[in-house]
């Protein structure tokens, strides 16, 4: 089932191109990695489909609703869940209370408003449920600046969980992370995908090869290469655009 | 920001009733200067719900103030309390309410020159229209003070004790009610917003809707402050409504301390009293409060609430 579905997508700042005429959909059960070298647009796309910019043309349908003039808040409320690329949280503020904030979003209108946080079965109940899928239930109480680099990015991930949106957008969940932290989260990536449309943006190919369904290759802000992992792998364009550059 | 915890709230406890207990022994000269410096209170304490509430800054908040103010001048003479309180809120929450929608299309420096712009045009409503009474001011009837028929006819001698009394009994609901409003669901958003309004944002809340509701109620209850003036002077003048009396009140709350629902308590006491201390030594009165107040904010950076709390960590 799609989830999120993208019409050529294109935003231009300017006179660059930074996204241009970008299709691509995510279904429920399905964890989509979108890679490329910097300044391929990765960004952008993931800031397009949240609704932080505006697309200059194209679409963006939400569980078949047309969201492209919606603004960011609307969409988060109607099943979108990001994190960021640079830790974007509350860092005065305990996990608990980050989480249970983002727990607390989905229902929030004016009849809601003046109940007493500390005693809000809801939120208290869904910021302790994403906590401990996360794995930091334990440090719940801390405060967020305190936490160490790997659980700011786990945190960022439980926030992105709350409330069960249909799509999750998370943009380099693993940056600055070393190799035994990012390994428990790329399990933890392979099983959020099964019940939610990951989109996942990755610049480490060993994580992506190994939790990816599907890979989308950017260059330049367009799709240069489209497909299974080991078609991705083996693919000559890509190697010569993308791989061999690291190499 | 930081709601006193237990120990915090009895000493402010202590401290209202100590306030409540002036008209014992105290001339009524100086019940005035504590009517004066509660009504400061009320008013920086409205600001704060915008400033270290919602981390907003505005200057044009003094607007409402004078709103609330000529409330009474605007209404028939002599009418109950109970009539011009609401209606000096309603006033000043409807003013706030416009002045939001628009200027909560901006934020940072662009919201402070926008306020600070509105702010200014309804300063010069009431000095430049007939609507105002007068650039000079206008003197008024008090309200009467009747609450569902019945009357407390105040002899003269025990007037400035009653606008204590009342106007402490004001400040005292108005902290009590948002202490208890920065526990609520909408109090945590609020919090929030000041510390990351984008992140708010895409976890679904539609800050500038929540920014309006703490704008508006902010501007209602700095109308609550400026009635409380006007009742107790029983005098109106424009210059309620200039943007540097709300920068007063600014200046109260970095003061008190801008992480502290009761900072702008403190910091208005404060700054009522250093006023009234620098002019027993000089008439250059401004120069001390100026360089006393540089130096607390030196010295203190979280303000008088602060004070305590520092070492401990």
């Amino acid at each position: 089932m799609t989830a999120l579905a993208a019409e050529g997508l294109t935003r231009r700042f300017g006179g660059l191109t930074a996204v241009d005429s970008v299709s691509l959909t995510l279904s429920v059960g399905e964890l989509h990695a979108v890679i490329g070298p910097n300044g391929a647009g990765k960004s952008t796309l993931v800031n397009l489909l949240a609704g932080e910019l505006r697309p200059s043309a194209g679409r963006i349908l939400l569980g078949g609703e047309d969201v492209t003039t919606w603004p960011t808040w609307r969409r988060a409320r109607r099943g979108i869940g990001r994190s960021f690329q640079r830790t974007n949280l509350l860092r005065d503020m305990s996990a608990h209370e980050n989480a249970r904030l983002a727990a607390q979003a989905a229902a929030f209108g004016p009849g809601r408003w003046l109940r007493d946080a500390g005693r809000d079965a809801a939120s208290l109940a869904e910021a302790a449920r994403v906590l401990e899928r996360v794995g930091l239930l334990g440090r719940a109480d801390a405060v967020a600046g305190t936490l160490s680099h790997g659980e700011l990015r786990l945190l960022e991930i439980a926030m992105a969980l709350a409330n069960r949106p249909a799509v999750l957008l998370l943009d380099e969940p693993l940056a600055g992370m070393g190799p035994e932290e990012s390994e428990p989260v790329g399990a933890l990536l392979r099983d959020l995908a099964r019940d939610h449309a990951l989109l996942l943006i990755e610049h480490d190919m060993d994580v992506v090869f190994a939790v990816a369904d599907r890979v989308t290759v950017m260059v330049d802000g367009r799709v240069l290469e489209h497909g299974v992992p080991t078609a991705i792998r083996a693919s000559a364009a890509v190697r010569d655009a993308y791989l061999g550059h690291g190499a | 920001m930081l709601v006193a915890g237990r120990r915090g709230s009895l000493l402010l406890a202590l401290a209202a009733l100590l306030v409540a207990a002036l008209p014992l022994f105290a001339s009524n000269y100086h019940l005035q200067l504590a009517s004066t410096a509660l009504v400061a209170a009320m008013f920086a304490l409205s600001l704060q719900l915008v400033v270290g509430g919602a981390g907003m800054v505005s200057l044009g908040h003094a607007a409402f103030f004078g709103i609330g103010a000529y409330a009474i001048h605007l209404l028939p003479a002599g009418i109950s309390i109970a009539l011009t309180l609401p209606a000096a809120m309603a006033l000043a929450a409807i003013a706030a309410l416009a002045v939001g929608a628009l200027s909560l299309r901006t934020r940072g420096f662009f919201f402070l020159m926008t306020t600070l712009a509105f702010g200014q045009m309804l300063f010069f409503v009431f000095h430049d229209t007939p609507l105002g009474g007068g650039k000079d001011g206008v003197f008024i009837t008090r309200p009467a003070l009747e609450l569902f028929g019945l009357a407390w006819e105040i002899p003269r001698r025990q007037r400035a004790a009653a606008m204590l009394w009342i106007n402490l009994g004001l400040l005292a609901a108005m902290y009590v009610g948002l202490a208890l409003l920065m526990r609520t669901l909408f109090g945590r958003a609020l919090l929030g917003i000041r510390g990351n309004e984008d992140r708010m944002r895409a976890l679904g809340y539609d800050t500038r809707t929540v920014k309006l509701a703490a704008f508006v109620l902010a501007g209602a209850l700095a109308g609550v402050a400026g009635h409380c003036q006007a009742m107790t002077e029983a005098f109106v003048t424009p210059e309620m409504l200039a943007w540097h009396h709300g920068a007063e009140a600014l200046l109260m709350i970095l003061l008190g301390g801008l992480g502290a629902l009761h900072g702008p308590i403190l910091g208005a006491f404060a700054y009522v009293g250093l006023g009234e201390a620098s002019t027993l030594i000089t008439e250059r009165q401004r120069l001390v409060e100026g360089l006393v107040i540089l130096a607390v904010v030196l010295a203190l950076p979280r303000g008088l609430a602060g004070i305590g709390r520092g070492w401990r960590r």
